[in-house]
Protein backbone atom coordinates (compact mmCIF):
# COMPACT_ATOMS: atom_id res chain seq x y z
CA UNK A 1 0.00 0.00 0.00
CA UNK A 2 2.91 2.36 0.78
CA UNK A 3 4.34 1.70 -2.66
CA UNK A 4 1.02 2.82 -4.16
CA UNK A 5 1.06 5.90 -1.94
CA UNK A 6 4.59 6.89 -3.02
CA UNK A 7 3.68 6.21 -6.62
CA UNK A 8 0.68 8.55 -6.17
CA UNK A 9 2.96 11.30 -4.85
CA UNK A 10 5.27 10.92 -7.84
CA UNK A 11 2.28 10.90 -10.18
CA UNK A 12 0.88 14.05 -8.54
CA UNK A 13 4.23 15.85 -8.80
CA UNK A 14 4.68 14.82 -12.43
CA UNK A 15 1.08 15.63 -13.37
CA UNK A 16 1.22 19.06 -11.76
CA UNK A 17 4.53 19.77 -13.50
CA UNK A 18 3.26 18.72 -16.90
CA UNK A 19 0.04 20.69 -16.44
CA UNK A 20 1.86 23.84 -15.29
CA UNK A 21 4.46 23.55 -18.02
CA UNK A 22 2.19 22.83 -20.94
CA UNK A 23 -1.07 24.69 -20.27
CA UNK A 24 -0.77 28.44 -20.90
CA UNK A 25 -1.94 30.61 -18.02
CA UNK A 26 -2.75 33.48 -20.36
CA UNK A 27 -4.37 32.80 -23.72
CA UNK A 28 -5.18 36.10 -25.40
CA UNK A 29 -8.02 36.32 -27.87
CA UNK A 30 -6.77 36.97 -31.39
CA UNK A 31 -8.64 38.38 -34.32
CA UNK A 32 -7.20 37.60 -37.75
CA UNK A 33 -4.89 40.43 -38.84
CA UNK A 34 -6.49 42.07 -41.88
CA UNK A 35 -3.33 43.05 -43.69
CA UNK A 36 -2.92 43.71 -47.40
CA UNK A 37 0.40 43.64 -49.21
CA UNK A 38 1.33 46.86 -50.94
CA UNK A 39 2.60 46.68 -54.53
CA UNK A 40 5.83 48.50 -53.66
CA UNK A 41 6.53 46.42 -50.57
CA UNK A 42 5.33 46.46 -46.99
CA UNK A 43 1.98 45.76 -45.40
CA UNK A 44 -1.03 48.03 -45.14
CA UNK A 45 -3.53 47.80 -42.29
CA UNK A 46 -6.46 49.99 -41.34
CA UNK A 47 -7.50 50.72 -37.77
CA UNK A 48 -10.92 52.27 -37.22
CA UNK A 49 -12.40 54.28 -34.39
CA UNK A 50 -16.14 54.91 -34.44
CA UNK A 51 -17.25 58.13 -32.79
CA UNK A 52 -18.64 58.49 -30.26
CA UNK A 53 -19.15 54.85 -29.29
CA UNK A 54 -15.40 54.03 -29.09
CA UNK A 55 -14.42 57.03 -26.98
CA UNK A 56 -13.07 56.17 -23.53
CA UNK A 57 -11.65 59.54 -22.50
CA UNK A 58 -11.70 63.15 -23.60
CA UNK A 59 -9.49 65.23 -21.33
CA UNK A 60 -9.06 68.94 -21.96
CA UNK A 61 -8.85 71.69 -19.38
CA UNK A 62 -11.66 74.23 -19.29
CA UNK A 63 -14.31 72.29 -21.20
CA UNK A 64 -17.64 71.07 -19.90
CA UNK A 65 -18.01 67.97 -22.07
CA UNK A 66 -15.16 65.91 -20.63
CA UNK A 67 -15.62 62.17 -20.94
CA UNK A 68 -16.40 60.05 -18.98
CA UNK A 69 -18.85 61.88 -16.73
CA UNK A 70 -17.26 62.67 -13.39
CA UNK A 71 -13.74 62.95 -14.83
CA UNK A 72 -11.57 65.19 -12.65
CA UNK A 73 -9.17 66.58 -15.26
CA UNK A 74 -6.18 68.66 -14.08
CA UNK A 75 -6.40 72.44 -14.38
CA UNK A 76 -5.21 74.36 -17.42
CA UNK A 77 -2.24 75.82 -15.54
CA UNK A 78 -0.61 72.39 -15.51
CA UNK A 79 -1.13 70.91 -18.96
CA UNK A 80 -2.15 74.01 -20.93
CA UNK A 81 -4.07 73.13 -24.07
CA UNK A 82 -3.09 69.45 -24.04
CA UNK A 83 -5.94 67.37 -25.43
CA UNK A 84 -5.90 63.77 -24.32
CA UNK A 85 -8.18 61.20 -25.90
CA UNK A 86 -8.44 57.45 -25.55
CA UNK A 87 -10.36 55.07 -27.76
CA UNK A 88 -11.14 51.48 -28.48
CA UNK A 89 -9.66 50.47 -31.82
CA UNK A 90 -11.37 48.28 -34.44
CA UNK A 91 -10.09 46.38 -37.45
CA UNK A 92 -11.50 46.60 -40.97
CA UNK A 93 -14.32 44.24 -39.95
CA UNK A 94 -15.33 46.61 -37.11
CA UNK A 95 -14.19 44.18 -34.42
CA UNK A 96 -12.45 45.71 -31.40
CA UNK A 97 -8.79 44.64 -31.40
CA UNK A 98 -7.12 47.16 -29.10
CA UNK A 99 -7.04 50.54 -27.42
CA UNK A 100 -5.30 53.81 -28.26
CA UNK A 101 -4.35 57.17 -26.83
CA UNK A 102 -4.01 60.41 -28.79
CA UNK A 103 -2.17 63.42 -27.37
CA UNK A 104 -2.37 66.79 -29.12
CA UNK A 105 -1.05 70.17 -28.10
CA UNK A 106 -0.21 73.52 -29.67
CA UNK A 107 2.32 74.24 -26.92
CA UNK A 108 4.82 76.95 -27.81
CA UNK A 109 7.30 75.68 -25.25
CA UNK A 110 7.98 72.36 -26.98
CA UNK A 111 6.22 72.90 -30.30
CA UNK A 112 2.85 71.67 -31.48
CA UNK A 113 2.44 67.91 -31.76
CA UNK A 114 -0.08 65.17 -32.40
CA UNK A 115 0.80 61.58 -31.55
CA UNK A 116 -0.81 58.20 -31.08
CA UNK A 117 -0.08 55.09 -29.08
CA UNK A 118 -2.01 52.08 -30.37
CA UNK A 119 -1.94 49.06 -28.05
CA UNK A 120 -3.01 45.71 -29.52
CA UNK A 121 -2.70 43.21 -26.61
CA UNK A 122 -2.04 40.10 -28.68
CA UNK A 123 0.39 41.79 -31.07
CA UNK A 124 2.22 44.78 -29.58
CA UNK A 125 2.13 48.55 -29.43
CA UNK A 126 2.94 51.25 -31.97
CA UNK A 127 3.96 54.83 -31.23
CA UNK A 128 3.03 57.19 -34.06
CA UNK A 129 3.81 60.84 -34.71
CA UNK A 130 1.63 62.91 -37.00
CA UNK A 131 2.26 66.08 -38.93
CA UNK A 132 0.34 68.89 -37.27
CA UNK A 133 -0.80 70.46 -40.54
CA UNK A 134 -3.20 68.38 -42.67
CA UNK A 135 -2.21 67.48 -46.22
CA UNK A 136 -3.85 68.98 -49.28
CA UNK A 137 -6.10 65.90 -49.42
CA UNK A 138 -7.41 66.68 -45.95
CA UNK A 139 -5.74 63.89 -43.97
CA UNK A 140 -2.67 63.91 -41.74
CA UNK A 141 0.51 62.09 -42.57
CA UNK A 142 2.67 60.54 -39.90
CA UNK A 143 5.31 57.94 -39.20
CA UNK A 144 6.05 55.02 -36.94
CA UNK A 145 8.48 56.16 -34.25
CA UNK A 146 8.65 52.96 -32.20
CA UNK A 147 6.99 49.57 -32.02
CA UNK A 148 7.00 46.65 -29.64
CA UNK A 149 6.91 42.87 -30.18
CA UNK A 150 5.34 42.26 -33.62
CA UNK A 151 6.06 45.87 -34.62
CA UNK A 152 9.52 46.16 -33.09
CA UNK A 153 11.56 45.85 -36.28
CA UNK A 154 9.16 47.70 -38.55
CA UNK A 155 9.28 51.21 -39.93
CA UNK A 156 6.79 53.06 -42.04
CA UNK A 157 4.14 55.67 -42.40
CA UNK A 158 0.59 56.28 -41.27
CA UNK A 159 -2.34 58.35 -42.43
CA UNK A 160 -4.94 59.76 -40.02
CA UNK A 161 -8.22 60.71 -41.60
CA UNK A 162 -11.57 61.74 -40.19
CA UNK A 163 -14.61 60.50 -42.10
CA UNK A 164 -17.71 62.58 -41.46
CA UNK A 165 -20.09 60.97 -43.92
CA UNK A 166 -20.19 57.68 -42.03
CA UNK A 167 -23.26 57.51 -39.82
CA UNK A 168 -25.15 54.68 -38.15
CA UNK A 169 -27.76 55.65 -35.58
CA UNK A 170 -28.27 52.06 -34.44
CA UNK A 171 -24.60 51.78 -33.51
CA UNK A 172 -24.38 55.33 -32.14
CA UNK A 173 -21.85 56.34 -34.80
CA UNK A 174 -21.72 59.76 -36.44
CA UNK A 175 -18.11 59.85 -37.57
CA UNK A 176 -15.03 57.70 -37.89
CA UNK A 177 -11.28 58.10 -37.49
CA UNK A 178 -9.14 55.86 -39.66
CA UNK A 179 -5.48 55.16 -39.13
CA UNK A 180 -4.03 53.58 -42.26
CA UNK A 181 -0.59 52.17 -41.62
CA UNK A 182 2.00 51.10 -44.19
CA UNK A 183 4.80 49.26 -42.39
CA UNK A 184 7.79 47.48 -43.81
CA UNK A 185 10.30 45.18 -42.14
CA UNK A 186 14.00 46.00 -42.08
CA UNK A 187 16.34 43.89 -44.15
CA UNK A 188 18.71 41.84 -42.05
CA UNK A 189 22.47 41.74 -42.75
CA UNK A 190 22.16 38.21 -44.10
CA UNK A 191 19.76 39.39 -46.76
CA UNK B 1 -10.24 0.02 -2.45
CA UNK B 2 -7.53 0.97 0.06
CA UNK B 3 -4.99 1.03 -2.77
CA UNK B 4 -7.15 3.47 -4.68
CA UNK B 5 -7.54 5.71 -1.63
CA UNK B 6 -3.83 5.68 -0.86
CA UNK B 7 -3.08 6.43 -4.52
CA UNK B 8 -5.52 9.34 -4.46
CA UNK B 9 -4.07 10.75 -1.24
CA UNK B 10 -0.60 10.37 -2.73
CA UNK B 11 -1.57 12.23 -5.90
CA UNK B 12 -3.13 15.07 -3.89
CA UNK B 13 -0.04 15.27 -1.69
CA UNK B 14 2.17 15.30 -4.79
CA UNK B 15 0.19 18.18 -6.30
CA UNK B 16 0.31 20.02 -2.96
CA UNK B 17 4.08 19.55 -2.69
CA UNK B 18 4.54 20.80 -6.24
CA UNK B 19 2.43 23.91 -5.65
CA UNK B 20 4.18 24.60 -2.34
CA UNK B 21 7.58 24.19 -3.99
CA UNK B 22 6.58 26.56 -6.77
CA UNK B 23 5.17 29.12 -4.34
CA UNK B 24 8.13 29.08 -1.96
CA UNK B 25 10.72 28.72 -4.72
CA UNK B 26 13.82 30.33 -3.20
CA UNK B 27 15.28 31.01 -6.63
CA UNK B 28 12.37 33.16 -7.80
CA UNK B 29 12.99 36.71 -8.95
CA UNK B 30 13.45 39.15 -6.06
CA UNK B 31 15.04 42.18 -7.67
CA UNK B 32 14.80 45.11 -5.26
CA UNK B 33 17.58 47.33 -6.63
CA UNK B 34 17.09 49.33 -9.79
CA UNK B 35 19.57 48.45 -12.56
CA UNK B 36 19.73 52.20 -13.24
CA UNK B 37 20.84 53.03 -9.69
CA UNK B 38 24.52 52.82 -10.59
CA UNK B 39 24.31 54.99 -13.69
CA UNK B 40 25.41 58.61 -13.64
CA UNK B 41 23.03 59.63 -16.44
CA UNK B 42 20.60 62.44 -15.87
CA UNK B 43 17.33 60.95 -14.66
CA UNK B 44 13.68 61.82 -14.54
CA UNK B 45 12.08 60.39 -11.39
CA UNK B 46 8.31 60.47 -11.17
CA UNK B 47 5.82 58.80 -8.88
CA UNK B 48 2.11 58.10 -9.23
CA UNK B 49 -0.64 56.57 -7.17
CA UNK B 50 -1.29 52.90 -7.86
CA UNK B 51 -4.68 53.04 -6.12
CA UNK B 52 -7.17 53.00 -9.02
CA UNK B 53 -9.73 55.20 -7.22
CA UNK B 54 -7.12 57.95 -6.85
CA UNK B 55 -6.05 58.02 -10.50
CA UNK B 56 -7.51 60.34 -13.13
CA UNK B 57 -8.98 57.31 -14.87
CA UNK B 58 -8.78 53.55 -14.47
CA UNK B 59 -10.61 50.94 -16.47
CA UNK B 60 -10.50 47.20 -17.06
CA UNK B 61 -12.99 44.49 -18.06
CA UNK B 62 -15.27 45.41 -15.14
CA UNK B 63 -15.13 41.94 -13.58
CA UNK B 64 -12.10 42.32 -11.34
CA UNK B 65 -12.33 43.23 -7.65
CA UNK B 66 -10.97 46.68 -8.53
CA UNK B 67 -13.61 49.30 -9.31
CA UNK B 68 -13.22 51.35 -12.46
CA UNK B 69 -12.84 55.11 -12.02
CA UNK B 70 -14.78 57.30 -12.69
CA UNK B 71 -17.83 55.07 -12.33
CA UNK B 72 -19.16 55.61 -15.83
CA UNK B 73 -15.96 55.00 -17.76
CA UNK B 74 -16.25 52.53 -20.65
CA UNK B 75 -15.18 49.02 -19.68
CA UNK B 76 -12.86 46.89 -21.78
CA UNK B 77 -15.15 43.87 -22.14
CA UNK B 78 -14.50 42.98 -25.79
CA UNK B 79 -12.66 39.61 -26.15
CA UNK B 80 -9.47 41.10 -27.63
CA UNK B 81 -9.00 43.61 -24.79
CA UNK B 82 -10.54 41.72 -21.89
CA UNK B 83 -7.09 41.17 -20.32
CA UNK B 84 -6.09 44.82 -20.70
CA UNK B 85 -6.09 47.63 -18.15
CA UNK B 86 -5.69 51.37 -18.68
CA UNK B 87 -4.65 53.89 -16.03
CA UNK B 88 -4.29 57.62 -16.58
CA UNK B 89 -2.05 59.06 -13.89
CA UNK B 90 -0.83 62.40 -12.69
CA UNK B 91 2.95 62.07 -12.41
CA UNK B 92 4.54 63.88 -9.46
CA UNK B 93 8.09 64.66 -8.45
CA UNK B 94 9.74 63.89 -5.10
CA UNK B 95 8.03 66.93 -3.51
CA UNK B 96 4.61 65.75 -4.62
CA UNK B 97 4.17 68.41 -7.27
CA UNK B 98 2.58 67.41 -10.55
CA UNK B 99 5.12 67.27 -13.38
CA UNK B 100 3.38 65.27 -16.09
CA UNK B 101 0.67 63.01 -17.35
CA UNK B 102 1.11 59.29 -17.92
CA UNK B 103 -1.18 56.85 -19.69
CA UNK B 104 -0.39 53.23 -18.95
CA UNK B 105 -1.68 50.32 -21.03
CA UNK B 106 -1.13 46.90 -19.43
CA UNK B 107 -2.00 43.51 -20.87
CA UNK B 108 -1.38 40.06 -19.45
CA UNK B 109 1.45 38.36 -21.32
CA UNK B 110 1.27 34.95 -22.96
CA UNK B 111 4.88 34.46 -21.84
CA UNK B 112 3.62 34.03 -18.25
CA UNK B 113 5.12 30.86 -16.70
CA UNK B 114 4.18 30.11 -13.11
CA UNK B 115 6.72 27.31 -12.97
CA UNK B 116 9.53 29.85 -13.32
CA UNK B 117 7.89 32.53 -11.14
CA UNK B 118 7.01 34.68 -14.13
CA UNK B 119 3.66 36.48 -13.99
CA UNK B 120 4.34 38.80 -16.90
CA UNK B 121 2.53 41.88 -18.12
CA UNK B 122 3.28 43.80 -21.31
CA UNK B 123 2.86 47.48 -20.61
CA UNK B 124 3.35 50.73 -22.45
CA UNK B 125 3.45 54.27 -21.09
CA UNK B 126 2.53 57.34 -23.14
CA UNK B 127 3.96 60.26 -21.17
CA UNK B 128 3.68 64.04 -21.49
CA UNK B 129 5.95 66.31 -19.46
CA UNK B 130 4.96 69.98 -19.88
CA UNK B 131 7.82 72.14 -21.09
CA UNK B 132 9.94 69.08 -21.93
CA UNK B 133 8.14 66.80 -24.34
CA UNK B 134 6.64 63.36 -24.81
CA UNK B 135 7.95 59.85 -24.22
CA UNK B 136 6.99 56.28 -25.00
CA UNK B 137 8.05 53.55 -22.58
CA UNK B 138 7.80 49.88 -23.51
CA UNK B 139 8.31 47.30 -20.77
CA UNK B 140 7.71 43.78 -19.53
CA UNK B 141 6.77 43.61 -15.85
CA UNK B 142 6.82 40.64 -13.51
CA UNK B 143 4.07 40.59 -10.87
CA UNK B 144 5.11 37.30 -9.22
CA UNK B 145 6.53 38.95 -6.08
CA UNK B 146 3.52 41.24 -5.82
CA UNK B 147 1.11 38.30 -6.02
CA UNK B 148 3.09 36.17 -3.59
CA UNK B 149 3.86 38.81 -0.98
CA UNK B 150 0.79 41.04 -1.14
CA UNK B 151 -2.22 39.59 -2.96
CA UNK B 152 -2.10 35.97 -1.71
CA UNK B 153 -1.40 36.92 1.95
CA UNK B 154 -4.36 39.34 1.77
CA UNK B 155 -6.63 36.52 0.58
CA UNK B 156 -5.36 34.17 3.27
CA UNK B 157 -5.84 36.79 5.97
CA UNK B 158 -8.97 36.41 8.08
CA UNK B 159 -9.57 40.14 7.65
CA UNK B 160 -9.20 39.92 3.86
CA UNK B 161 -6.43 42.49 3.89
CA UNK B 162 -2.67 42.87 3.94
CA UNK B 163 -0.61 45.54 5.65
CA UNK B 164 3.12 45.75 5.54
CA UNK B 165 5.98 47.06 3.52
CA UNK B 166 6.52 45.90 -0.04
CA UNK B 167 8.97 47.34 -2.54
CA UNK B 168 9.97 45.73 -5.82
CA UNK B 169 11.33 46.68 -9.18
CA UNK B 170 8.59 45.43 -11.49
CA UNK B 171 10.38 45.97 -14.81
CA UNK B 172 12.01 42.86 -16.22
CA UNK B 173 12.63 43.83 -19.83
CA UNK B 174 12.74 44.00 -22.77
CA UNK B 175 16.32 45.34 -22.52
CA UNK B 176 19.07 42.89 -21.61
CA UNK B 177 19.71 44.48 -18.20
CA UNK B 178 16.06 44.14 -17.26
CA UNK B 179 15.18 47.72 -18.07
CA UNK B 180 12.38 49.22 -20.13
CA UNK B 181 12.94 50.76 -23.56
CA UNK B 182 12.30 54.50 -23.81
CA UNK B 183 11.70 56.39 -27.06
CA UNK B 184 11.57 60.17 -27.14
CA UNK B 185 8.66 61.72 -29.01
CA UNK B 186 8.46 65.49 -29.15
CA UNK B 187 10.08 68.53 -27.58
CA UNK B 188 13.43 68.05 -25.88
CA UNK B 189 13.06 64.28 -26.12
CA UNK B 190 12.61 64.19 -29.92
CA UNK B 191 14.74 61.58 -31.66
CA UNK B 192 16.20 60.21 -28.45
CA UNK B 193 16.24 56.83 -26.75
CA UNK B 194 16.87 55.69 -23.20
CA UNK B 195 16.02 53.22 -20.45
CA UNK B 196 13.56 53.15 -17.58
CA UNK B 197 12.63 51.12 -14.54
CA UNK B 198 9.28 50.99 -12.78
CA UNK B 199 8.89 50.00 -9.15
CA UNK B 200 5.99 49.47 -6.80
CA UNK B 201 5.70 50.37 -3.12
CA UNK B 202 2.74 48.97 -1.19
CA UNK B 203 1.60 49.44 2.39
CA UNK B 204 -1.96 48.10 2.34
CA UNK B 205 -4.06 45.85 0.09
CA UNK B 206 -7.61 44.62 0.43
CA UNK B 207 -8.70 41.28 -1.01
CA UNK B 208 -12.13 42.86 -1.50
CA UNK B 209 -11.30 46.26 -3.01
CA UNK B 210 -7.74 45.87 -4.32
CA UNK B 211 -4.88 48.32 -3.61
CA UNK B 212 -5.50 50.60 -0.60
CA UNK B 213 -2.13 52.29 -0.14
CA UNK B 214 0.21 51.82 -3.06
CA UNK B 215 2.50 54.00 -5.16
CA UNK B 216 4.41 53.40 -8.33
CA UNK B 217 7.50 55.16 -9.50
CA UNK B 218 9.24 55.47 -12.82
CA UNK B 219 12.92 56.23 -13.19
CA UNK B 220 13.76 57.28 -16.72
CA UNK B 221 17.27 58.00 -17.89
CA UNK B 222 16.82 61.21 -19.81
CA UNK B 223 16.94 59.95 -23.37
CA UNK B 224 20.17 60.29 -25.32
CA UNK B 225 20.29 61.28 -28.98
CA UNK B 226 20.06 58.26 -31.28
CA UNK B 227 23.10 58.18 -33.54
CA UNK B 228 22.60 58.27 -37.30
CA UNK B 229 24.41 54.96 -37.71
CA UNK B 230 21.64 53.22 -35.82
Amino acid sequence: MFKTFYFGIALGLLGAFVLTYSVPVVDLHREPSLISVRPNGGNAETYRIDLPRDRILVGLAGVDNALPAGLDWPEEALFGDLQTEMFKVRDRNDVVIGVASRLASASEAIGAFIEWTVHLPARGTVYLQMDVAPSAEGHRNGRLVAGTREFETLSGTVIEQYITDFKDEDLNVDGRIELITAFVGQLSDEE
Amino acid sequence: MKYLVSMLIGVLLGVFLFVAGMYYNPFSERQAVSPLAMLDDERLDVTYTAVPGETILYTDNGESIISTHPDRVAELWEPAIVDTRIAVNLLTDSRGEAVGLGIKFSSDSEQTRLISSQVLVNSAWHIYVPGQGTLFVDQIENYWSYLREVVVPARWSSGDNWKGSFFRVMTQGPNALGTARVTGGNGNFAGMSGEAVESLTAQAYSAIDGPVSMDGSLTITVPQATSESE
